[in-house]
């Protein structure tokens, strides 16, 4: 009983990390390298929300 | 000189070829709509505008973390992707499904843009061909 509340609870935690990770901005500079902000990142938030109303206005 | 019936054709071909690709807009250098596939005016608009803060951002964040010129970026979100990448002047703005096949998505908004400088391809010339002349006469 233990180790199935355990599973869920960590299939739970997996998914929602699995989640935030897919937000994130990603820079790609003309030399090829990449810097990548995570929505963790102050520096994102804006961009992250822009991001949402651009793609509310796509449709 | 750029057609814009090139333009549209580039994006036709786009969304044909790229099921991940909601939406697209390929902007000139003075914010001028090339083509989009939005097809109000108004949001068209919006879009652009917005597309053009999110990279007067990245390049603020860029000039911040002293990294070299900005020439792409995706902006990743549960509901989906903005991808934008810059050729020159011009610029290609996509909105995608979420977690889309990103190394993909990049290189058909490139292939897009690259097309439009790209010289129409000539259809072949129609030559005449003279009836042969009766022999009978």
């Amino acid at each position: 009983m233990l180790l199935a509340a355990g599973s869920v609870a960590g299939s739970v935690l997996y998914r929602r990390r699995a989640a935030r990770r897919l937000e994130r901005v990603d820079l790609y500079a003309e030399d090829g390298s990449m810097a990548s902000i995570a929505d963790t990142s102050p520096d994102a938030e804006g961009m992250l929300a822009l991001a949402r109303d651009l793609l509310v206005v796509a449709g | 000189m750029l057609r814009l019936v090139d333009a549209a054709q580039a994006l036709a071909d786009l969304t044909e070829i790229s099921s991940q690709v909601l939406q697209v807009a390929i902007v000139e250098g003075d914010g001028r709509i090339l083509a989009t596939t939005i097809d109000d005016e108004a949001r068209a608009a919006r879009f652009v505008e917005g597309v053009r803060k999110l990279v007067d951002e990245a390049e603020g964040l860029r000039r911040q973390r002293a990294l070299p010129d900005l020439a792409q970026l995706e902006a990743a979100t549960l509901e989906g992707s903005i991808f934008v990448v810059r050729q020159g002047e011009r610029m290609i703005a996509a909105a995608t499904r979420p977690d889309p096949t990103v190394g993909l998505v990049f290189y058909d908004l490139k292939h897009c843009l690259r097309s439009l400088d790209e010289p129409p391809v000539p259809k072949p010339a129609r030559t005449r061909t003279r009836k042969k002349a009766d022999a009978s006469a």
